[in-house]
């Protein structure tokens, strides 16, 4: 019996696999020419490619010779085993290094746990107080490690403690900018929407300038704000006001019997934004809230404008100082590349899960 | 043999025809659960309520009946404030309805509002929307409003589903979960906005038998409904309403075979014409 039935299902699956790509590929002459036009790039384009990424690519730490001998046919990734250090964590005092380095697991374990449901209570406050601490005395020193000032701190820690950060802090601002653009005091009501709209109208830029440039203007003489914090306020002040949009849009597509339902039931404001409108309100929004955070990854790169070396920076000058490995810029460039999508694609991975993890149950 | 003092009060309860109410306010020791004294409110220029009076005595149906646009939505959702009212007086249970918040939170904790599209929290199971209010307003422990809120999904006949999701049931059945969920408040006054218009008929019996059951029990009841069925098996009086104004209160024997106005009239043609 299951020896007749075998070839059967294999033959059947050959069937079904040749029915998929008649519907899928070839159902109209347009999608035949199409399939034929891709598939000839594909072959055109790919074999070389795969030969330049990994085949004949220069792995692991060799000299730059070995790099010279195969120029033109594959990548040289030595030169990312070259400069890992100095790509990971800029002009960060070299023995210390290691510190950096536990910022970076701690700071994606932060991550982490956030993204986990059963972890959606106080116990998150306290992981982030800790978490936080724990992070600033790794880089900064004091209490017995070497103290490294800012000025020092360079690379992935720089941009993971921007954008994760950022994230921390723009989204509860986000969310009471939202609350504020929509409540029925008139005087809140009009901050949240003066402030929104004036920073949604200016470039990053821009406000990367005034709180670098500006701000010392306004200080009192002797004041001193840290360089990198007044980029991490800038940042975060400047993505609230896109947060705070992509929360309104979830708010406003909460329909209004639910405010009323918890209103009749005796709930006050906050327990009716906490308990009914905003959880409802915030799963709606995560697509557009996602999308603010995979920009604000990346727009800490633009922090480089004002003196601060974060991981793009530092992958730059890596190879840009040292006259032997210019040439394989392409090959470091490609490397920070490849960070930057590894967060940014995992981001929206887990974006999609947790739709599809809300979604599961309630569905009206 | 009956004392003396029993006999006004008694008089005074089957006497709670139309008349009795206009002043029903006044009569001292028999406090109405509702009192509303020349109630307007406008939505900018348009009136949609014009000088009501009402008074609900406690352990009263009412049924409201009237075309759409009449106002009667709006008046029972002034009662527990969904809606502001600009002139005129609103007591539930002696208790004014103005600004003062803590007047507002009292209300609406002492009066269940059950929905015409139920309202349900979506994103909560059954179990938890039951619970939700009684644990955060009134501050009950978790075991406590649990077991509450079973009581009551029992008598809805529903407690079978506690642990779905509102999307997972029918619109008869969400409707008997938002039921329970206002009764799990312990509420003295339930309000009732078109409970049963955005159900498939064949849904529209198990709502009205859990609301006449309700009613039975002796809860003080203002609905807004046109199930006629309703009106007759519980209602004491039923109000028609037309253009922001109570155009006839009347018994439901009377309302529905001998209704005394001409708008009235019309009004029952067309719903017993469908």
């Amino acid at each position: 019996m299951s020896a007749t039935f075998a070839p059967q299902s294999r033959a059947s699956m050959a069937a079904s696999t040749l029915r998929w790509m008649r519907e899928n590929l070839f159902s109209s002459p347009f999608n035949t020419v199409l399939t034929l036009l891709c598939g000839g790039f594909l072959v055109w384009a790919l074999p070389p490619a795969i030969d330049w990424l990994f085949i004949n690519a220069v792995w692991g730490r060799k000299p730059v010779e070995a790099c010279e001998a195969v120029r033109g046919q594959g990548a040289c990734w030595a030169v990312v085993a070259e400069k890992f250090r100095f790509m990971m964590f800029g002009t960060y005092p070299y023995e210390q290094q290691w510190r950096p380095a536990i910022v970076i697991v701690i700071l994606v374990s932060l991550l982490v746990v956030s993204g986990l449901k059963r972890f959606w209570n106080r116990r998150l406050f306290v992981f982030w107080t800790v978490g936080i601490a724990l992070a600033y005395w790794l880089m900064a020193g004091g209490l017995g490690l070497m103290p490294v000032r800012t000025g020092q701190w360079g690379g992935l820690p720089v941009t993971l403690i921007l954008a994760i950060f950022g994230i921390a802090f723009a989204f509860p601002l986000g969310i009471l900018l939202a609350l504020g653009r929509r409540s029925k005091l008139p005087i809140i009501r009009s901050l949240s929407v003066i402030y929104i709209e004036v920073v949604r109208g200016v470039p990053l830029i821009t406000v990367l300038f005034m709180a670098s440039v500006m701000l010392a203007l306004f200080l009192p003489v002797g004041w001193q704000i840290d360089q990198l914090l007044r980029a991490q306020v800038a940042i975060i002040l400047f993505v609230a006001a896109y947060l705070a949009e992509a929360v309104r849009g979830g708010l406003q597509a909460v329909p209004k019997g639910q405010y009323e339902a918890a209103e009749a039931l005796g709930l006050s404001y906050w327990q009716s934004v906490r308990l009914v409108t905003l959880p409802q309100a915030l799963k709606i929004s995560i697509p557009p809230v996602v999308n603010s955070f995979i920009s604000l990854f990346k727009d800490t790169s633009l922090v480089v404008i004002i003196a601060i070396y974060d991981f793009a920076y530092a992958v730059k000058k890596s190879v840009e100082a040292d006259f032997v490995w210019k040439k394989y810029f392409i090959e470091a460039l490609l490397f920070s590349i490849l960070i930057y999508w590894i967060f940014c694609f995992a981001m929206s991975k887990y974006s999609q899960w947790l739709e599809k993890d809300l979604a599961r149950g309630h569905a009206r | 043999m009956r004392t003396e003092s029993a006999l006004p009060a008694a008089a005074s309860r089957t006497s709670a025809g139309p008349a009795a109410h206009e002043r029903s306010g006044e009569v001292i020791g028999s406090m109405p659960a509702i009192a509303i004294e020349g109630l307007d409110k406008w939505y900018g220029e348009f009136q949609v309520l014009k000088k009501i009076n009402l008074n609900v005595a406690k352990g009263e149906k009412i049924v409201v009946c009237g075309p759409s646009g009449s106002g009667k939505s709006t008046l029972i959702r002034c009662i527990n404030r969904l809606e502001e009212h600009q002139k005129g007086r609103i007591t539930v249970n002696g208790v004014e309805l103005t600004d003062n918040l803590k007047h507002i939170d009292q209300i609406r904790s002492d009066v269940g509002m059950v929905f015409q599209h139920f309202n349900l929290f979506p994103h909560l199971t059954v179990l938890e929307n039951c619970t939700l209010a009684p644990i955060w307003v009134r501050k009950q422990s978790k075991s406590q409003a649990e077991s509450t809120a079973m009581r009551y999904l029992e008598r809805v006949r529903i407690v079978e589903q506690a642990r779905k999701y509102p999307g997972q049931l029918s619109g008869g059945q969400q409707q008997r979960v938002a039921i329970a969920r206002a009764l799990c408040m312990n509420p003295s006054i339930m309000l009732f906005d078109e409970p049963t218009s955005a159900l498939d008929p064949e849904m529209v019996k198990e709502v009205l038998d859990t609301m006449i059951s309700l009613a039975r029990e002796g809860m003080t009841m203002l609905c807004v409904t046109h199930e006629m069925g309703f009106a007759r098996a519980v209602a004491d009086r039923v109000i028609f309403m037309d253009k922001g104004e109570i155009v006839e209160t009347n018994t439901p024997q009377e309302f529905f075979d001998n209704p005394q106005s001409e708008r009235s009239r019309q009004f029952l043609s067309q719903i017993l014409d469908r």
